[in-house]
C-alpha cells in the first residue's frame, strides 16, 4: 500500500505535481491525500491521518520546495500528526517503524536543492520515526520542463514506486 | 373558441412530429397552418383576424430581444446595423429588382418588389437562431443587426409605395406630418420606457398580486405597439425599443418571465397564420412557375447575402448567415398588397410573389437542415465562443443578510452573479449601492429560466424562508438537475430536508458564527489563540460527522436522540484524549520552563 501525501497550496496551478500524480495515480493500492484540498483551513483530522499512515507500507511525501523547506501545511501536519508517543522510533507504540519513505520534491530552480544544499528536514524526521529513507526523487526547474520531460519524469517515478511498493 | 381549439390541437399534434423529424418547430407550425388553412381542411374562417392577433407574437418577441440586449452592445452594433444593413438592402434589392424587371415588370414595380423581397423574416430567422443557440455568436449577431435595419427600413418602403404608384395623392397626409408623427411616437416610447415604467412597475410589484404584474407588462407592450401603429411605424420596432430601455432595470427578469409564455404561443400562432396564407390552389395550377420563382428568388437572395456577409467583419460563417436570412419577410406581404392597391402589380403578380415569400419561409428550416448535414460541421469544441451572455455563472436566490455576504465576496472576486430577491424595497436599496439585483420570486420556473439557470454553474440558495427555500430546491432539482446548489440552512431539520433533496453543500447559518464565539470565549479564558482554533476545529469535525451519522434516522426521533447522546459522550471522550495528549506534548515543556 502506497500513501502519497501531496502538499501543494494550489494544486490546479502545479504542472509538475499534476504530471507526476497523473503518472502514478492508477498504480494498484495507492492512496493520494492532497493536504491543501483536505484541510484548506489547517484543521487537520489527526485520527484520519494516522489511520492512513498505519495502512501504508510506502509513504510518498510530495511537495514543491519553498525556501529550502516544506509548505506550511505539511509542516503543520508533521507537528500535529507525528506526535511523539505515536511516531518516535524509541517509543514502544511507534507506528511507522520499518515503513519506507520516498521524498518527491519539485523545485523552480535547478540549484535550489542539489549536492551541497542542506539535507532535507524530512530525512531526519523519517529516520527518527524508524523509516527507511529512499533515494530522493528530485524534479529540478519544474516550471521550465516540457510536457515530454514531465512525462519522462512521471514514468521514472512510477517505475521507482513499483520497485518499492 | 372552436378556432382556439383548432389552433392548439394543430400545434400540439404537428409541431412535436416535426421536431421529432428534426425539421424544427417553425416548419411544424407552418405545416400545421397549411393543414388547417383555407386551402387545407379550411377550419379557420377569418385568416386576416388571426394574422393580426398573431402579429403580437412578433411584437412580444422583439420586446424580449430588446430586454435581453444590453444598450452598450446595441451601440457597439451600430456599424453592422446601418453600414451592413444598407449594403444588404441595396445589393439584394438591386439583384432581385433587376430580375423582376427582366421578367417584364415596370421599373417602379421592380424597385418596390425587389426591395420588399430583400427583407427577411425577423420571426423565422430569430426563432431558427434561438433553436440553434446561434443568437449569441458573432454570426448570429451580424444576422440580427441586418434584421434590425430591415425593420427600420420597411416603414419608409411601405410609405413609398403609393408615391410610386398610380393613386390619387391629394387625400394623403403630407410627408412632413407623417415624419413629425413618427418622431413624436418614438419620443413617447422613450419617455414611457425610461421614466414612467419603472416607478409604475415598482408600485405594481408592491401590491404583491402576481397577475397584476403580468397584466401591466402586456398592457405596456401592447400599448406601445398601438402607439407605433397609430404613427405609422413598425409595432415590433417600438416594442424592441421599449425592451432595450427596460433592459437595465431590476424588473428585467420578471418582465421576461411574464411575457415568455404569451410570446411563445402567439409566435406559434404567427407561423400558423403564415402557413394558412400559402395558396395551394395557385401552387397546384402553376407548379412550374411557382417552383421556378422560388428557386430563382432563393438563389439570388442567398448569393447577394453571401456577398454581404464577406464584408461584415464579425460574420464568420457566410453561408450560414445567408441561409438564416434567405427567406422573404412578413413586411413583403404588406408591401405586395399596397403595391396592388397602388396599381403597381397585377393581382396575379401579387399572388405569385406572396406564395414565393411564404414558401421561402418554409424552406429556411430545410436549408439549415441541409447545411448541417452536408457542410462539414465543426466539432462542438471549436464552436465560436459565446459572446458575453446576459447571465452570470452564479445565481444567488435571496439577497438578505446571508446572500449579501456571499454575493459581495463573489463580486469582489470579479465573478458575475445574477441576484434574485422578492422584496421591492430591498431591491431598490441594493440598486442604489450599485448591485445588479432583479426583482422576482426565485421559486418561479420562468424566472429561473430567465436568470439563466440552464447555463449557470452554481445556485446559491440564501432564501430565509424555509418553505420557499425547499420549494426552490425542488424546482431546480426537477428542471435543472445539473445545477449545483449551495444552500443556507435555517436550522437542523431544514439542514436534513436539504440533504434529503441531494443538495451538495449545506451550511447552517448560525454554526460558524457560534463556533467563533466559542473560540473567543476559550481565548478569554486563557487559552492560546491557536489552541482555541484547534479545539473549535475538533468540535466542528465531530459535530458534522455525528450530524451526518444521524441523517438516515432524522425522522425517527427516539433513535436520533439516543444517537445524539452517544455523540455527546464520544465528543467528551475525544476532548479528554486530546487534552491528555496536548498536556503530554506541550504542557510539560511549558511547566518545565524556568521562566
Amino acid at each position: 500500500m502506497i500513501l502519497v501525501l501531496h502538499a501543494h497550496p494550489y494544486p490546479r496551478t502545479s504542472r509538475a505535481g499534476a504530471a507526476l500524480l497523473a503518472a502514478i495515480r492508477d498504480l494498484p493500492s495507492l492512496e493520494v491525500r492532497s493536504l491543501y484540498e483536505l484541510y484548506p483551513d489547517f484543521d487537520i483530522d489527526v485520527a484520519a491521518e494516522q489511520a492512513a499512515l498505519e495502512r501504508a507500507d510506502v509513504l510518498v511525501v510530495m511537495h514543491p520546495l519553498y525556501w529550502y523547506a516544506v509548505p506550511a501545511l505539511l509542516k503543520h501536519w508533521i507537528d500535529s500528526v507525528l506526535f511523539e508517543e505515536w511516531a518516535h522510533a524509541e517509543k514502544d507504540s511507534a507506528k511507522l517503524k520499518g515503513k519506507q519513505c520516498q521524498w518527491v520534491v519539485t523545485t523552480g530552480d535547478e540549484d535550489a536543492y542539489g549536492p551541497g544544499a542542506p539535507s532535507p528536514v524530512l530525512e531526519q524526521i523519517a529516520r527518527a520515526c524508524g523509516m527507511k529513507w529512499l533515494e530522493p526523487f528530485i524534479v529540478g526547474s519544474a516550471e521550465r520542463l516540457s510536457p515530454q520531460d514531465l512525462r519522462e519524469k512521471g514514468a521514472a517515478l512510477r517505475a521507482s514506486l513499483r520497485s518499492h511498493g | 373558441m372552436v378556432e382556439a381549439l383548432v389552433f392548439l390541437a394543430a400545434a400540439v399534434i404537428v409541431v412535436p412530429v416535426a421536431s421529432r423529424l428534426g425539421l424544427g418547430s417553425v416548419l411544424g407550425y407552418l405545416i400545421a397552418g397549411a393543414l388547417i388553412g383555407p386551402w387545407g381542411l379550411n377550419f379557420v374562417g377569418d385568416v386576416d383576424a388571426t394574422h393580426n392577433l398573431a402579429e403580437l407574437g412578433v411584437v412580444l418577441m422583439l420586446f424580449v430581444i430588446g430586454l435581453e440586449l444590453d444598450p452598450k452592445r446595441l451601440l457597439a452594433m451600430k456599424n453592422v446595423v446601418f453600414g451592413a444593413g444598407t449594403l444588404q438592402l441595396a445589393s439584394s434589392g438591386v439583384v432581385l429588382g433587376g430580375a423582376l424587371y427582366a421578367l417584364g415588370l415596370g421599373w417602379q414595380a421592380a424597385l418596390v418588389g425587389g426591395l420588399a423581397l430583400a427583407l427577411s423574416s425577423t420571426a423565422i430567422a430569430m426563432q431558427s437562431m434561438t433553436e440553434r443557440n446561434e443568437l449569441d455568436t458573432p454570426t448570429g449577431r451580424a444576422a440580427f443587426g441586418i434584421l434590425l435595419f430591415q425593420d427600420i427600413a420597411a416603414i419608409p418602403l411601405i410609405a413609398l409605395v403609393p408615391f410610386l404608384g398610380h393613386v390619387d395623392k391629394a387625400g394623403m397626409t403630407p410627408l412632413w406630418e407623417r415624419l413629425a408623427l413618427a418622431v413624436a411616437a418614438i419620443a413617447g416610447v422613450i419617455v414611457i420606457g425610461r421614466y414612467l415604467t419603472r416607478p409604475v412597475l415598482r408600485l405594481v410589484a408592491k401590491t404583491d398580486v402576481r397577475e397584476l404584474f403580468t397584466a401591466f407588462t402586456l398592457l405596456l407592450v401592447m400599448g406601445i405597439a398601438e402607439l407605433m401603429q397609430l404613427a405609422g411605424l413598425s409595432m415590433a420596432l417600438g416594442a424592441f425599443l421599449a425592451g432595450v430601455l427596460l433592459a437595465g432595470s431590476e424588473f428585467r427578469h420578471a418582465l421576461e418571465g411574464d411575457i415568455e409564455p404569451f410570446k411563445g404561443l402567439l409566435l406559434g400562432l404567427f407561423f400558423i397564420s403564415v402557413g394558412m396564407t400559402i395558396d395551394f390552389g395557385l401552387l397546384l395550377n402553376r407548379p412550374g412557375t411557382v417552383a421556378l420563382l422560388l428557386a430563382g428568388f432563393l438563389a439570388l437572395k442567398i448569393a447577394s447575402l453571401w456577398f454581404v456577409a464577406g464584408r461584415i467583419s464579425i460574420c464568420r460563417d457566410s453561408l450560414l448567415f445567408a441561409l438564416l436570412l434567405s427567406q422573404g419577410g412578413e413586411f413583403a406581404f404588406v408591401v405586395f398588397t399596397a403595391a396592388r392597391e397602388a396599381k403597381l402589380f397585377s393581382g396575379e403578380w401579387e399572388a405569385l410573389l406572396t406564395i414565393t415569400v411564404a414558401l421561402s419561409m418554409a424552406t429556411t428550416p430545410l436549408l439549415l437542415l441541409a447545411h448541417d448535414r452536408f457542410v462539414e460541421r465543426k466539432a462542438r469544441t471549436d464552436r465560436e465562443p459565446d459572446a458575453v451572455t446576459a447571465e452570470g455563472p452564479v445565481i444567488i436566490a435571496g439577497f438578505g443578510r446571508y446572500g449579501q455576504i456571499v454575493g459581495r465576496l463573489l463580486l469582489a472576486s470579479d465573478i458575475r452573479a445574477v441576484v434574485l430577491d422578492h422584496d421591492p424595497d430591498q431591491v431598490d436599496t441594493l440598486r442604489k449601492f450599485g448591485y445588479t439585483v432583479f426583482y422576482g420570486d426565485a421559486t418561479r420556473l420562468d424566472l429561473l429560466e430567465a436568470a439563466g439557470a440552464r447555463k449557470a454553474r452554481l445556485l446559491i440558495n440564501a432564501i430565509d424562508d424555509v418553505e420557499a427555500s425547499l420549494a426552490l430546491v425542488d424546482r431546480v432539482r426537477a428542471n435543472f438537475p445539473d445545477l449545483v446548489i449551495l444552500s443556507r440552512a435555517r436550522n437542523l431539520s431544514h439542514y436534513f430536508e436539504l440533504r434529503l433533496r441531494g443538495v451538495n453543500v449545506v451550511e447552517r447559518e448560525t454554526f460558524e458564527a457560534a463556533l467563533r464565539t466559542g473560540r473567543a470565549a476559550l481565548e478569554h479564558l486563557g487559552n492560546d489563540r491557536f489552541r482555541a482554533k484547534e479545539l473549535a476545529d475538533v468540535f466542528r469535525h465531530h459535530n458534522i460527522a455525528s450530524m451526518e451519522a444521524t441523517f438516515p434516522y432524522y425522522q425517527d426521533e427516539g433513535k436520533r436522540l439516543s444517537l445524539a447522546r452517544q455523540g455527546r459522550e464520544e465528543l467528551e471522550r475525544q476532548f479528554a484524549r486530546d487534552r491528555e495528549r496536548f498536556e503530554r506534548e506541550h504542557g510539560a515543556k511549558v511547566n518545565g520552563r524556568a521562566d
